[in-house]
């Protein structure tokens, strides 16, 4: 009897290799820089120290490095894809012809998108919360760490996942919310779609975790006397931006979910025929949709709120009204998400009442606006990096929040919608608003962890050259929509005059990968003169919690737990001159190691990987190994292991020693 | 660290946790939610197939009712004698509430087999398909809770009750009781609703 | 947490449900059924909430209720907001045949965010 052993590899066979020039080099890059990196382990021999040290740690502050180094790599593939898309339709518009047929174009600002907001801005915010969070609330460690490790583990696998699509198989053509039909089995019957659903949804998993782990964390381990309004302003934007996370992702995790059954047991939620409606989707996708992008953008406010009052030597103004903004902004965001699609069909009472919340939301951000602008208001500002991109935000911020506040009149928004207009418009608000806060973040933020400053002539120039080369990059596409040029398009026709306009933005691009240039040498530089750039444990003479404990910190945060007595605790302990080094210590229990986390990621990796090529065998020993490891994650013993307090009066005068020297 | 350090620890440990999994059960109530209002939306939605007040067996759907509602207290009698640390009643307790789960779970399974059976499966409708998701997540989330529930049978019957399968046992708890709330609501919108004329 | 209390919410749990089912059993073409059945469902899950999962209790800060509370704002929101929004795109949409919701769904495909 001869048995067909085919069903061991569902559908993948050799032809899922790529054969377009283009993947093929993109495929070869990564498989490169993967091998090279495995290579240079090896040959180091530094496996050893990888797992122990990076890949089973609980530390937030390490697993916040890693979220930070996966979103840089994966900004390094966004921009690559956003460099292809311009090059083809400033060279090549004219006629259609070009290194990118139409296909390949829909799965560059597929990947694009999917790969910006969920790999890029998501790895940002959470590896800024992790790093920061627990040393702002005073404490030794997150609520959950288990939870944390996973939680960065499944977005790596959801990140591998969506990468692998390059090399085996395709990536979905439907955009990067994939609506239905489309996104259904009729149209898209090839390996794309569930690729994206699939990396989709196990980050998004791995967010929910995180949102639900970071609210505990600052519901309930804050240090003693630190009041919510004493808290420091990023801490509430977190909890409102985790919040959103924990009551937003669970629509998108049922919306992916029954597309899913849509597409593998042929059920009819968003099927034209058989009575399903895919308008259901575009309506529950945006219910997650809109609340993600204030996910987003809540931290980068914080962040900012943060930066504003140490650069101009004074308190945050209006730091009640604030903490009410993010709030009202977080419970708003809710009840907007038909803004985005006012042109699906609905009637004037139900678009008009969607038009009004939207404007409604630009009041609270408006409050917000006006604090920042008060706060620095006869205060000693000091241009450093971080204050110069938040100029730089508040500027297209305010110009991306105006064009939001046109788009959201239905009557213009008819005019304008898929156009680059819109186009224009959410880039104003996710870079101007997201990136340039994770950008300032991270200079303002980098000394702390690392003991020394980024390079400033180098921060100043890439700055610079963001700036330029984003007005320069998006400036054309809103003359460009509003002359009614669609989104989406490989190419235009050549009579309609747009090809200069095209170039300039792709000019524009150009500018902005200078500024990443810049970037990337300043973080090689910096490190290498990192003994000239040296600085003390705080400085920018900061204000909360954080600048107080030494640099580098010890990985329980702190060696003492001191009461708070007011908002800026840290100024306020600094005004007084009560601050002094802890001489008596206790014990410190911290967690262990321990691999779960990336073994749980590791088969949620090959489980989608199967249900991907419909080899259901393999999918099947996933989910029984998940249950397993889900248990024995449950079962462990013996979690924690305890640094004595000898041995943290030993570290102590070790890090403040070195902070001395 | 003292026995009085131990006891502040355990209790901080257990606001952790439940205050956590409390968090966790919300954003599965808006999962439900989702599932709920695709269903409200499709409802109507039978392209030809048969409609819910054609399919539904309702007093079988009462008999599930009470089941999980019997289950969801014997569940809670067991966490009493979990605070008196009578291990004998928890799990007495523990099996009322697995043999009633499992008892609600083997009608479910078998009312969607026969459905299927008769050919008005997933994919007949868009009704059918929001039908068959909504109760069976539901159903799925017993399936999982079932499982759970033996596992820390298992392991109280082997180490008795500790901190932490109290822990545990009041996340369990916590579960039970919600997924039966969860029912309340399937019951009201999917059945009761869907027989109305 | 008493079994006092747990006997109490057991008995109206049953009762609730009970009511509700001979209720639409033998009235089902009422025309405030619907109302009813909706009124009887979320007092049930008030006994539940209260006696089961013991959601008044919580002393300190009310972190349970404060969230409970949020989510189910936000899950009436989104419930209502979905279904308002579904049965107005339906009204207006009634005459689509699959072919044309197909065309229709193709074009606006390119119009998200």
């Amino acid at each position: 009897m001869i048995i067909d052993w085919g069903f061991l590899l569902g559908r993948l066979s050799l032809d899922a290799l790529p054969d377009n020039i283009v993947t093929v080099l993109g495929a070869l890059g990564g498989l490169f820089g993967v091998l090279l990196i495995v290579g240079l382990l090896t040959v180091t021999r530094r496996w050893s120290w990888l797992w122990k040290t990076w890949i089973t740690s609980l530390d937030p502050k390490k697993i916040g490095v890693m979220y930070l180094v996966v979103a840089g790599i994966m900004l390094l593939r966004g921009l690559a894809d956003v460099v292809m898309m311009r090059v083809q339709q400033a060279l090549f518009a004219t006629n259609g012809a070009g290194p990118i047929d139409a296909d390949m174009f829909q799965q560059v600002f597929s990947a694009h998108g999917t790969i910006m907001i969920f790999f890029v801005a998501m790895g940002i915010i959470f590896g800024l919360i992790n790093l920061i969070v627990p040393l702002q609330i005073g404490a030794r460690d997150v609520a959950f760490p288990l939870l944390n490790s996973i939680s960065f583990w499944l977005f790596f696998a959801g990140m591998a996942l969506m990468n692998v699509s390059l090399a085996v198989g395709e990536f979905s053509t439907a955009g990067w919310l994939a609506y239905p039909p489309l996104s259904g089995l009729e149209y898209s019957p090839g390996t794309g779609v569930d690729y994206w659903i699939w990396a989709l949804q196990i980050a998004g998993i791995g967010s929910l975790l995180s949102g639900v782990n970071f609210l505990v964390t600052i519901f309930t381990m804050r240090r003693k006397g630190m009041t919510p309004m004493k808290m420091p302003i990023f801490v509430w934007s977190v909890i409102g931006s985790m919040l959103l996370v924990v009551f937003a992702f669970p629509i998108l995790t049922a919306t992916l979910g029954m597309l899913t059954l849509d597409r593998t047991i042929e059920t009819h939620f968003f099927t034209s025929d058989l009575g399903g409606n895919p308008m259901m989707y575009v309506n529950l996708i945006w219910a997650w949709g809109h609340p993600e992008v204030y996910i987003l953008a809540l931290p980068a406010f914080g962040v900012f709120s943060e930066i504003v009052p140490v650069f101009s030597r004074k308190r945050l103004f209006g730091y009640t009204s604030m903490v009410w903004a993010l709030m009202a902004i977080a419970v708003l965001s809710f009840t907007v998400w038909l803004h985005h699609f006012f042109t699906m069909g609905a009637g004037a009472n139900v678009n008009a009442f969607f038009g009004i919340m939207t404007m409604i939301i630009a009041i609270p951000t408006g409050v917000k606006v006006f604090n920042w602008l008060f706060t620095m208001f006869r205060g000693r500002i000091s241009f450093k990096t971080p204050m110069l991109w938040f100029m730089g935000f508040i500027t297209t911020f305010t110009i991306g929040g105006v064009t939001g506040v046109l788009l959201a009149v239905p009557g213009i928004d008819f005019q304008v919608h898929n156009s680059l207009f819109l186009v224009a418009h959410f880039h104003n608000m996710i870079i101007g608003g997201v990136v340039f806060g994770a950008f300032a973040a991270l200079a303002y933020w980098w000394p702390k962890l690392t003991g020394f400053r980024l390079h400033e002539g180098l921060g100043v120039a890439a700055f610079w050259s963001w700036l330029v080369g984003f007005v320069l990059a998006f400036g054309p596409l809103y003359i460009l929509g509003l002359m009614g040029a669609a989104r989406r398009l490989d190419h235009y026709d050549a009579s309609l005059g747009w090809q200069g306009l095209f170039v300039v933005a792709g000019v524009g691009v150009m500018i902005i990968l200078l500024g990443v240039f810049f970037q990337v040498l300043q973080l090689a530089y910096s490190i290498w003169k990192r003994d000239e750039l040296r600085v003390g444990t705080d400085p920018w003479d900061g204000r909360t919690l954080e600048w107080s404990t030494s640099t580098p910190i010890a990985e329980y945060n702190f060696a003492a737990l001191d009461a708070v007595e007011q908002r800026d605790a840290f100024w306020a302990m600094k005004s007084s001159h009560v601050r002094e080094e802890a001489t008596k210590f206790s014990d410190i229990r911290i967690p262990k190691n321990s691999g779960f986390g990336p073994g749980i990621a590791a088969v949620a990796f090959v489980g989608a990987f199967a249900v991907i090529w419909y080899m259901w065998w393999l999918a099947a020993v996933a989910l029984v190994v998940t249950i397993v490891l889900a248990i024995c994650a449950g079962m462990r013993e013996d979690v924690e292991r305890t640094i004595t307090a000898e041995q943290v009066a030993a570290i102590e005068k070790k890090l403040w020693r070195t902070r001395r020297a | 660290m003292s026995v009085q350090e131990e006891a502040l620890e355990e209790k901080r440990l257990l606001s952790k946790t439940s205050v956590g999994f409390w968090l966790y059960l919300m954003t599965d109530c808006l999962l439900f939610a989702t599932l709920f209002a695709t269903f409200a939306v499709l409802r109507d939605a039978t392209a030809g197939g048969p409609a819910g007040r054609d399919i539904y067996e309702m007093p079988l759907v009462l008999a599930e009712t009470l089941i999980l509602l019997t289950s969801s207290f014997a569940c809670g009698l067991a966490l009493i004698a979990m605070t008196q640390k009578n291990i004998r009643q928890v799990l007495i307790g523990l099996g009322v509430t697995f043999v009633l789960g499992a008892t609600f779970l083997f009608i479910e399974v078998s009312e969607f087999t026969k459905l299927i059976s008769e050919g008005h499966g997933p994919q007949t409708s868009a009704f059918l398909s929001a039908f068959f998701t909504l109760v069976g997540t539901h159903g799925l989330h017993v399936f999982i809770g079932l499982l759970w529930l033996s596992v820390l049978a298992y392991t109280i019957w082997r180490r008795g009750i500790t901190s932490k399968l109290t822990r545990q046992l009041t996340l369990f708890g916590l579960f039970w009781h919600f997924l039966d709330l969860i029912w309340i609501f399937v019951f009201t919108v999917v059945y009761m609703m869907g027989v109305v004329r | 947490m008493t079994i006092q209390r747990y006997i109490m919410g057991f008995a109206l749990s049953l009762a609730l449900t009970l009511v509700a089912y001979f209720l639409v059993i033998d009235n089902a073409a009422h025309p405030l059924i619907l109302v009813i059945l909706g009124i009887l469902a979320i007092t049930q899950l008030a006994v539940q909430l209260m006696y089961f999962l013991h959601l008044g209790d919580e002393v300190g800060p009310r972190l349970k209720q404060l969230s409970f509370w949020f989510m189910a704002l936000i899950l009436i929101i989104v419930v209502v907001g979905s279904i308002w929004i579904m049965n107005n795109l339906n009204e207006r949409m009634m005459h689509f045949s699959p072919a044309e919701k197909t065309k229709f769904m193709l074009t606006e495909y390119d119009k998200g965010f």
